[in-house]
């Protein structure tokens, strides 16, 4: 059975992966071992987690604008997440993901997008459809 | 989006391949935020540190400067934020030969793109700060909030890409900061208490931005009686850009666009959200450290003024930096040029510390040059910098300018 989450048009390519999920803000540049591929920040919900092929679910972006670079420089170097969901996105993340030719979609017609996908749930992000579609539901609270 | 002749000359390749890629880069943008058009920007302000841009950041702008000099100039002013190395110093802080070759050959490529390397992120204290009501694209979260605010200036955060982007069109799309309707009050605060100093300032605008949360809610306060300085606005307008990511605040009575509250509202205002002393030691309580032995003591985040330098040197008179601490000192090269003239610079050099020529310490590769030096316990007055260094691999500490140094000079925090 699928979801289907109707959000603003996205940027970036169609791409499906699993759910990396937690109630919590982003910036590459505060939270990442870019080297590693994972959440370094130690108070940050993922801390110690990989982001590495995964479809990023967040609350918001927060902090400076390196992340604009960072994210083309962690696709070259094949640490990148394959893309990003935010309840609201800022204009950093969105420049970046653009520059970087990464998805990212915000703006979910049906509430807190990280209490609709779980971590583990299979995902198709299509931006330019404004769509992202739930291979596996998440089980019932 | 809506383009006039000349943008869609530029996006169709007609003006180059630097330019074609600036508008496709920027229609892909303004699409996200329906933009419905593009505004003109009288300047241009770029973050690129090598350490966010990498190889594959230092390889793009290589490439844009390859093309032949019609093609690749920017078209408005632009200038650099802090750099990732100080190529004057930079073997002593651990940092290698290859991340100063990646720093040349950016420098390089700037130089060839026409952008005036000012290396700063205090460029409203020192370069050509922005008049109200004047669009422009910068870089780096502080000095957007504070020409937002401050200065009634118009800009979104520009990462990078997009602020090289506006450099070589001389436009941004028109969406976010730009628009009267995203300038609006969203969240009131009533602060009970003025605070003393720029740590103290920074801690205010920490928590205020932790409680927006998000670019685009607006707060404005009320309760500061008189107008702060320029340092206290600086260190204020960093710290709530850090911890939300908040690009616009207003002061009632004190910052341009809120001379009253309905100013800035429309409507009915929001409803105030109090700010006591004990809001603002929650947040100051998760940095803290007294009696800790202290690795490095950092000044920076944003970079020193003339008047934040001589003050660092006023304190370091007569005494000399512990020998298990080091002291570092970043500011911008206009200030430094100047404080090396008045002397100020060789006071606090003196004293055992080091002073860093237009780089930010976080952004320098922080995480590398704390494995190579041993730092780990990190002590800043900036709200800022401790926000963002607890990802580096480092325990950071807030204190006021002068436990600053005085930590610096004992080895531990006061």
């Amino acid at each position: 059975m699928t979801l289907r989450l109707r959000c603003h048009t996205g940027i970036g390519p169609r791409v499906e992966g699993e759910a990396l999920v937690a109630d919590d803000d982003f910036s590459a540049r505060y939270d990442l071992d870019r080297l590693a591929g994972t959440f370094s920040r130690p108070g940050h919900k993922l801390a110690g987690l990989s982001y590495v092929d995964k479809v990023l679910v967040l609350n918001t972006a927060k902090g400076g604008v390196a992340s604009a670079w960072m994210l083309r420089e962690m696709a070259a170097r094949g640490l990148a997440p394959k893309a990003i969901l935010f309840n609201a996105a800022n204009t950093i993340l969105a420049q970046g993901a653009a520059f970087a030719g990464m998805a990212l979609c915000d703006r979910f017609e049906d509430g807190d997008i990280t209490r609709l996908i779980a971590t583990g749930n299979r995902v198709i992000v299509d931006p330019p459809a404004g769509l992202v579609t739930v291979l596996e539901r998440p089980a019932p609270c | 989006m809506k383009l006039n002749d000349e943008e869609q000359a530029m996006l169709a390749g007609d003006m180059g391949e630097p330019r074609r890629w600036a508008m496709q880069h920027m229609v892909e943008v303004g699409g996200m935020f329906d933009a419905g058009d593009f505004v003109p920007v009288s300047q241009a302000h770029m973050m690129a540190d090598t350490e966010s841009l990498g190889e594959a950041g230092v390889a793009f702008l290589e490439g844009l400067a390859a093309h032949p000099r019609a093609e690749r100039r920017v078209r408005v002013p632009m200038l650099t934020d802090p750099r990732g190395v100080d190529l004057s110093y930079y073997r002593p802080l651990g940092q290698t030969e290859e991340m100063a070759e990646l720093e040349r050959r950016t420098i390089a490529a700037c130089t060839a793109l026409g952008i005036l390397m000012t290396d700063s992120c205090v460029t409203y204290q020192t370069i050509m700060p922005p008049v109200q009501g004047e669009h422009v694209a910068y870089g780096d979260t502080g000095v957007v909030i504070y020409c937002n605010s401050v200065l009634g200036a118009r800009s979104n955060f520009e990462g990078g890409p997009s602020a090289m982007a506006a450099g070589l069109t001389g436009r941004t799309p028109r969406y976010g900061l730009h628009l009267d309707r995203h300038r609006r009050a969203t969240r009131r605060f009533a602060v009970a208490e003025r605070p003393e100093g720029l740590t103290d300032w920074g801690v205010l605008g920490g928590l205020i931005g932790r409680l927006c949360g998000s670019y685009w809610e607006v707060p404005v306060l009320e309760g500061i009686e008189g107008a702060p300085t320029s340092d206290e606005m600086k260190h204020f307008g960093a710290a709530m850009a850090s911890f939300g990511s908040t690009p616009l605040f207003h002061i009632v009575g004190v910052t341009p666009e809120a001379p009253d509250l309905e100013a800035v509202c429309d409507g009915p205002p929001p409803e105030p959200v109090e700010i006591g002393r004990e809001d603002l030691e929650g947040l100051r309580g998760n940095f803290g450290a007294s009696g800790d032995e202290v690795d490095v003591v950092v000044f920076a985040a944003p970079q020193l003024s003339h008047v934040e330098m001589a003050r660092v040197a006023d304190l370091l008179d007569g005494r000399h930096v512990h020998e298990r601490t080091a002291l570092v000192v970043c500011t911008s090269p206009t200030v430094a040029a100047d404080c090396e003239r008045l002397g100020i610079v060789g006071r606090i050099e003196a004293a055992g510390a080091v002073v860093l020529r237009g780089t930010c310490f976080y952004n320098q590769y922080a995480r590398e040059i704390g494995e190579a030096n041993g730092w780990t316990r990190l002590l800043s007055n900036s709200v800022k910098i401790v926000n963002i260094l607890g990802g580096y691999g480092y325990r950071p500490a807030l204190a006021g300018m002068e436990d600053c140094v005085t930590a610096a000079v004992t080895g531990r925090v006061p």
